[in-house]
C-alpha cells in the first residue's frame, strides 16, 4: 500500500531534524584539538563558497542576468556592504537585466 | 544584552533570507499544488522541515511513491550537510547555556541561517538564533502558501529576481573575511573553483550538490587545517550571552 503523504513528511522531518540536532547535543564541550578547531573554523568558508558558484549563474531565468547579479554582489560585498544591501542590489540587477529586450 | 534585544537583532539579520525564502518557497509551493498536495500539507511540510533541496526532491519521491526506506534515504544524503553545519555551530554555543536550547535551535539549521549565525562575532546567543529562525522560517512557510494558492500572485520576474537574493547575501558574507586574511581569500577562490570542475567534469558531476558539498568542505577545510591551523584567539572570541 502508498503510504500517506503524512507518513512521508513525517520521515523526512525526522530524518532531517535528527541530522541537525545529533552534533549540536553530542558535542557539548569546546573542543581543544587544534586540529579540528581549524577544521570547523574554515568550513562555512567552504561550504559557502562551494553553495554560490556556479549554482548563482543559473539561479534566475538567465545566465547574463545571473552573471551581472553575481558581479553586483562580489563588488558590494568587497566594500562591506549589509547582507540585506548585497543581496537586495543583486536581485534589483537581475530584475533590470532580464527587462532588456536583447538578451 | 536582553533576550528580545538578541531576538529583534536577529530578526533585522534574517531579512534577506526572508526574501530569498520567499521567492524559493513560492516556487515549492507551485510545484507541490501541480503534485497534488493540499494547501495543508504544503505548509506541514515546508514548516516541518525547513529546508529546500530536500522539499523539492521529497516532492519527487512522493508523487512518485517511492517506500518510505528510499524518502529517509534520500533525506538523509541530501541534508548530511546539515551535520557537518551542526558541528561548527555546537562551537558556536556557549558552554553555558542551559542545553534544552539545543533542540529547538537544532529546528532551524539551513544552509542560510548557519551562514549568517557563523558571520556574527563572538559566541552564539539561542535568543538571536531564534530572531533569525522566526523570520526566516515566516518567509519560507509564507510563500510555500502564497506558491498553492495563487501561483501567478508574484510575477515570474520578480521570483526570479529574488532567487538570487540568498547567493548575494552568501557573498557579503564571505567576502569581507576574505578581504582580511589571505588564507580565507584564498580558500573561497579554491572552493569555488573546485565546485565549478565538480558541476561540469564528466563522471565528477554525477555527483549529487548535496555530496559535492560534503566533499570538498572536508577535503578543504582539512587540507587548510592541516596547512594553516588558526591560533586559539581566532575562533572563540568573547562570550556574549548567558541564556
Amino acid at each position: 500500500m502508498r503510504p500517506s503523504v503524512y507518513t512521508y513528511i513525517a520521515v523526512m522531518a525526522i530524518v532531517t531534524y535528527l541530522i541537525r540536532l545529533l552534533p549540536l547535543t553530542l558535542i557539548r564541550r569546546e573542543i581543544k584539538n587544534k586540529f579540528i578547531r581549524s577544521f570547523l573554523y574554515y568550513v562555512p568558508f567552504v561550504t559557502l563558497s562551494v553553495m554560490v558558484f556556479p549554482a548563482i549563474l543559473t539561479a534566475s531565468s538567465g545566465k547574463c542576468a545571473s552573471a551581472a547579479g553575481f558581479v553586483t554582489a562580489l563588488i558590494l560585498a568587497y566594500c562591506r556592504k549589509s547582507l540585506i544591501t548585497v543581496a537586495l542590489c543583486a536581485s534589483a540587477v537581475v530584475f533590470l537585466v532580464e527587462l532588456l529586450p536583447i538578451i | 544584552m536582553k533576550r528580545h534585544v538578541y531576538f529583534a537583532a536577529g530578526v533585522g539579520a534574517g531579512i534577506p533570507i526572508f526574501l530569498g525564502y520567499l521567492a524559493v518557497s513560492f516556487t515549492f509551493g507551485i510545484m507541490a499544488k501541480n503534485c497534488g498536495l493540499s494547501v495543508f500539507q504544503a505548509v506541514l511540510l515546508s514548516a516541518s522541515n525547513l529546508t529546500s533541496a530536500g522539499q523539492f526532491s521529497g516532492l519527487t519521491l512522493i508523487t512518485a511513491g517511492a517506500p518510505l526506506a528510499e524518502m529517509a534515504a534520500t533525506q538523509f544524503v541530501i541534508n548530511l550537510r546539515y551535520c557537518l553545519m551542526s558541528c561548527s555551530l555546537s562551537q558556536k554555543i556557549d558552554e553555558k547555556t542551559p542545553f534544552f536550547h539545543r533542540f529547538f535551535m537544532a529546528y532551524g539549521v539551513t544552509d542560510e541561517i548557519f551562514g549568517v549565525s557563523v558571520s556574527r562575532e563572538g559566541r552564539l546567543s539561542p535568543f538571536y538564533f531564534y530572531g533569525l529562525v522566526a523570520v526566516s522560517a515566516l518567509g519560507w512557510v509564507g510563500g510555500t502558501f502564497l506558491g498553492v494558492v495563487s501561483g501567478g500572485l508574484l510575477p515570474a520576474r520578480v521570483v526570479s529576481a529574488l532567487s538570487i537574493a540568498l547567493y548575494g547575501m552568501f557573498i557579503a558574507i564571505i567576502i569581507p573575511p576574505a578581504r582580511d586574511s589571505k588564507v580565507v581569500a584564498g580558500i573561497v577562490v579554491i572552493s569555488m573553483l573546485l565546485s565549478l570542475l565538480f558541476a561540469a567534469a564528466p563522471a565528477l558531476k554525477e555527483i549529487s550538490s548535496g555530496f559535492r558539498i560534503i566533499i570538498l568542505t572536508v577535503v578543504i577545510s582539512g587540507a587548510a587545517a592541516v596547512f594553516f591551523p588558526i591560533a586559539d584567539d581566532e575562533s572563540g572570541g568573547q562570550q556574549e550571552e548567558l541564556s
